[in-house]
């Protein structure tokens, strides 16, 4: 897959749909129009990161100080990107 | 209600919250759909809850979970402090769905319903032609829904357009597709009638044939390849024609709950009619209580009550029998499989029933539709309909 973001694009979610943390569900999840997607925890670190001011470079150097043992974080974050603007959930910003 | 929402997380099976509160804030219309989820006894309701009773019920659900709201009726927008119940909702987290008809809207509320935080619109057509729409709408409401779905899309909503799919319209399906992508919809929900409450009293007038409803899947599915990521088709097949039945509601109690006009909870639209359930109004009751301990919601959750076939499927599990309404409608008694199973007995009974119907087309022996308001609800209950 050809990456969607580059390190100096600035990822915001799309208008359509609202990341939020949900208590109940201890996650963060996407809403849509009468529907829903629950993230697993990664996809939420990532995704409540794409506030449509930050770098991905920025995004990727925040999630690289939270969590300095995971291996290969900066292809999963990019893998993840390119998957959640397929999916529609992001988009180039700022909005 | 409709269930576009394809991805909406599983309920835990021993402590399931409801994800879907849907607001039914009256039964006052100006359209009369034949095919209306409302029950057939709308003119018996009584007082409607106030603003203050909906908001203890926003603030009850929204404690255990729920994050879905759709303000529905009836037509919403009759209600004057709908403005005010969105802004509550919104405030407390909830993705707020208004699901309406468009009418009683104009472009001074759209603006106020996205101050109060709003998240998304939804109208329904009748019909993508003129002609058609005001006659099953039985009102001149066509070019004010055109209208008014320009002025969503300008508001920045997203915007879902829905129709309700039946025998005379299933042919126009391709019509209707290019119409919504006309108005920019972003999703387009093509619902099937479901056959309860006013479309099971026109169901041999609104069933279409098995060979309208297999073209207008092949149109739609085409369809969903050609505008994938433009516009997203849901399309459902009517279930009579399934074999398999559908995971009605995600399970009785499952995710959703309905609270009606007068504050009577329900695990769905139509399930008010089923004998022997006295569903619990939150006027007595907290949405907890309702939700967890009443004997109503309980009823069929799980899988204790099935009896066989179901008992021992191996798809009882996603399935969930199928729809209990359904099941009583058809078979007489809502523990039953869901008759569209070719699994149930009566399956075959549905079948032939289906064919009858056909045939009484072909024999000119329908009878004339009846359309949902108050005076045919009045009718009914008096059992001159």
């Amino acid at each position: 897959m050809t990456p969607a973001f580059g390190p100096d694009d600035v990822p915001a979610m799309a208008r359509t749909f609202r990341l939020q943390w949900e208590e109940a569900q201890a996650s963060y999840v996407i809403l849509y129009p009468e529907g829903m997607v629950k993230l697993n925890p990664a996809a939420g670190e990532i995704l409540s990161r794409c506030d449509g001011e930050r770098t991905v470079s920025a995004i990727i150097d925040d999630l690289e100080q939270k969590f300095p043992d995971t291996d290969a974080l900066r292809d999963d974050i990019m893998n993840f990107l390119s998957i959640a603007y397929e999916q529609q959930w992001i988009q180039h910003g700022p909005t | 209600m409709s269930n576009s929402g394809s991805n909406t997380a599983q309920p835990n099976p021993h402590r399931p919250n409801p994800h879907w509160l849907l607001a039914e804030l009256t039964y006052k219309c100006p359209l009369q759909c034949p095919y209306c989820s409302n029950p057939v006894d709308i003119a018996r309701v009584g007082q409607e809850l106030n603003t203050d009773d909906w908001k203890r019920v926003f603030r009850e659900a929204r404690a255990m979970g729920a994050v879905q709201l759709g303000f529905s009726g009836g037509e919403p927008l009759v209600r004057e402090d709908l403005e005010e119940l969105i802004a509550e909702a919104r405030q407390l987290g909830y993705y707020t769905n208004l699901i309406t008809s468009g009418v009683g809207m104009d472009e001074r509320r759209i603006r106020a319903f996205k101050q109060a935080g709003l998240d998304h619109i939804q109208i329904s057509f009748q019909a993508s032609s003129e002609e058609i729409n005001n006659h099953i709408a039985r009102n001149d409401s066509f070019q004010h829904k055109q209208a008014m779905a320009k002025l969503v899309k300008q508001h920045g909503y997203p915007m879902v357009l829905c129709f309700v799919l039946h025998r005379q319209n299933t042919d126009q399906v391709e019509e209707i597709i290019q119409f919504a992508h006309s108005l920019e919809a972003d999703y387009l929900e093509l619902a099937t009638t479901q056959y309860y409450g006013w479309a099971l009293k026109n169901r041999e007038q609104l069933l279409p044939t098995l060979d309208q409803v297999q073209r207008a899947e092949a149109v739609a599915h085409a369809y969903q390849e050609k505008l994938r990521g433009k516009m997203r088709v849901l399309y459902v097949v009517p279930d009579y024609y399934e074999d398999r039945p559908k995971p009605c509601m995600r399970g009785w109690g499952g995710i959703f709950l309905l609270v009606n006009p007068e504050g009577v909870t329900l695990p769905c639209h139509a399930a008010g009619m089923l004998p022997g359930l006295e569903f619990p109004n939150v006027r007595d009751h907290s949405i907890e209580w309702i939700w967890r301990d009443s004997p109503d919601f309980n009823k069929f959750r799980g899988d204790a009550w099935m009896k066989e076939p179901c008992r021992t499927c191996p798809e009882r599990e996603k399935d969930f029998g199928g729809c209990r309404c359904q099941a009583y409608l058809l078979t007489g008694d809502a523990a039953n499989a869901d008759p569209v199973c070719s699994k149930s007995p009566h399956h075959e009974t549905l079948q032939q029933r289906v064919t009858r119907i056909h045939a009484s087309h072909a024999g000119g022996t329908v009878s004339p539709i009846v359309f949902r308001n108050m005076r045919n609800s009045k009718r009914i209950l008096s059992g001159e309909l």
